[in-house]
């Protein structure tokens, strides 16, 4: 009915309009919204060899995936990676973008260098790292003197992989707080200078506050970025490192089983418990937001 | 009590300094030992006792040159760029068209389209992956650039951003160019396209950064040495030859070293970019 009274310039804006999103959305439908079904479909069937014959399992993958303690384990690590890396990585890139909103002599020196990891790939930063971590020949070992297995010790491997991790992201963090630093009015520390607050003080009272949108936004994307990290972890971790148990990611798990050992309908039920945790924690995130977030 | 502010104000910006110089050493630490160890012999680099920051031995710079031709850089070098460059074309091509419409035109089923947008982004990409290996292995495509541009043809969160750059441009000038006598392709080409370039920037580098970086991906279709990208030819070669480290050193500083140019080259457009697109990465 409403089709049909669509006017002559109606008519054309709705003609451009798909033609405009048709690429995308057959491009969504075809690589992102055909294959979330399929791995749901292969989560529910066994795999046959080279991906043929698949045969309806039901549940089988799910029953085998939720009760090795494999996953469990895979998923806690994941976990600990997350604990050590999100809030070290916010907190020290809050305090270096608050130290830069000063008048600094050589600030474009330090931005540089504090901006660089970003652009490194954390192939090339992994591999840099395992050298400094090397139990005998390390530079962190000489220096400190020390015989420390800071990647092969299943103690310790999670907070050193974490360390990395920290190192890598404290970067782009900034950027994201320098840029809502900058939205703060100037005027509400001028009246709290002329009120004698501290500058912690003002820190805690003006900017915490009222950043706190921004540092939403970072902490929900970094935390779903580090329950997804896969790249440090397979990169660091050698398949003999005896921590590698105790450290390796969920999506390392799911690499394992899908690509190496070709076991898909296993991997896509790791996968969609890896889903369905997000989703978990997505909906705490949101319901948290209201709580913590000041919106003006 | 003039004294005691400028001691304060002097304790502030030595406290300041001290941590701003700490953190930059702990950021240029692992980088600095990268360089150092790529110009050292092997021997010196395993050297515990007497231990060395700097080459004694010379600086053997030809590390470079022999991990450049053994590793086959070359194609390495070229796999990638293909690589950033098909994606970069592809995101940026698709996803201002989409955003455009999405952003400034109206048409039925609009709503629903974009929310299919919203929702890719919301949705973890790990449950992409083996179905696109498989589409990619029944159109053998694996071990070819198409079979690594594959999963990066078109993009939810380039449409999303190119759609907040359209929405922010002032309501009249549609209605200018209408008068003038374009049509909404002209229009769009000629008028709003133009005006949008910021966005499309911050979109081209975060695709650029995405395509270098990613790990996963390339290892998965293109298995063969040389049909890969830098990171995953990085991975190869560590599993290949993971105690020469002045030489795993030397192809990690070639890696990197022309994201590292470009970089400081064209510093502004880079933090721009990742403040507006970075919360992906």
């Amino acid at each position: 009915m409403a089709k049909n009274k669509m006017t002559q310039s109606q008519k054309r804006q709705a003609l451009w309009g798909w033609a405009f999103i048709l690429p995308t959305m057959i491009g969504l439908i075809v690589l992102n919204y055909y294959p979330a079904i399929n791995t749901v479909y292969q989560s529910l069937c066994k795999t046959g060899d080279f991906g043929r014959g698949n045969k309806f399992v039901g549940l089988a993958n799910y029953q085998a995936v939720l009760t090795s303690t494999e996953t469990w384990q895979s998923l806690w690590n994941t976990i600990k990676y997350t604990i050590v890396e999100v809030p070290l990585g916010i907190v020290i890139a809050l305090v270096l973008a608050v130290l830069m909103q000063k008048k600094l002599a050589g600030k474009s020196i330090f931005r540089t260098l504090f901006f660089l990891p970003m652009v490194r790939a954390p192939a090339a930063v992994a591999m840099v790292w395992k050298w400094l971590y090397n139990q005998q020949f390390g530079l962190l070992n000489n220096i400190f003197h020390t015989k420390i297995a800071w990647i092969s010790d299943p103690n310790i491997a999670w907070i050193s992989v974490g360390i990395i991790g920290v190192w890598s992201i404290i970067g782009y963090n900034m950027v994201l707080f320098i840029g809502g630093l900058q939205e703060i009015p100037r005027d509400y520390y001028e009246a709290a200078q002329i009120d004698g607050a501290s500058e912690i003080r003002q820190f805690f009272s003006i900017t915490v506050p009222l950043l706190s949108p921004t540092t939403f936004f970072i902490v929900q994307t970094r935390i779903i970025g580090a329950l997804t990290i896969f790249d440090l972890m397979f990169m660091v971790m050698d398949k003999t490192n005896l921590a590698l148990n105790k450290t390796q990611s969920i999506v390392y798990l799911f690499y394992t089983y899908a690509f190496t050992n070709s076991n898909r309908g296993y991997g896509a039920a790791i996968v969609m418990v890896l889903v369905a945790f997000i989703m978990i924690v997505t909906f705490i995130l949101q319901k948290m937001e209201k709580k913590f977030v000041y919106y003006n | 009590m003039d004294s005691s502010i400028s001691t304060r104000y002097k304790v502030n910006k030595f406290l300041t300094y001290t941590v701003l110089i700490i953190f930059a050493i702990i950021m240029l630490v692992p980088f600095a030992w990268m360089i150092l160890t790529a110009l050292k012999t092997n021997q010196e680099s395993i050297s515990v006792d007497p231990f060395y920051i700097f080459p004694q031995a010379g600086w053997h710079f030809e590390n470079f040159a022999t991990v450049w031709k053994s590793y086959n850089f070359v194609t390495l070098y070229k796999n990638t760029i293909l690589l950033i460059i098909f994606r970069v074309i592809c995101a940026c091509l698709t996803a201002t068209m989409a955003g455009y419409a999405f952003g400034r035109l109206e048409f039925p089923g609009k709503r629903i389209m974009f929310s299919l947008v919203l929702i890719q982004m919301m949705i973890p990409s790990q449950i992409f992956v083996i179905p696109q290996y498989l589409m990619v292995s029944k159109l053998h495509l694996l071990n070819t650039t198409a079979g690594l541009v594959f999963p990066g043809l078109v993009t939810a969160f380039g449409t999303y951003l190119l759609k907040t750059g359209y929405q922010a441009l002032p309501k009249d000038l549609e209605e200018a160019a209408a008068i003038d006598g374009c049509n909404i392709g002209q229009t769009f080409l000629f008028i709003m396209l133009p005006l949008t370039r910021s966005s499309m920037v911050s979109l081209g580098i975060f695709t650029a950064l995405f395509a270098f970086k990613d790990l996963m991906w390339p290892m998965i279709v293109c298995t063969n040495a040389n049909t890969t990208t830098l990171s995953a030819g990085l991975a190869k070669m560590q599993g290949q030859y993971g105690s020469d480290y002045p030489a795993m050193m030397a192809s990690a500083v070639l890696a990197i070293v022309p994201m590292i140019v470009i970089y400081i080259i064209f510093q502004k457009q880079f933090v721009e970019g990742i403040a507006t697109s970075g919360g992906k990465l």
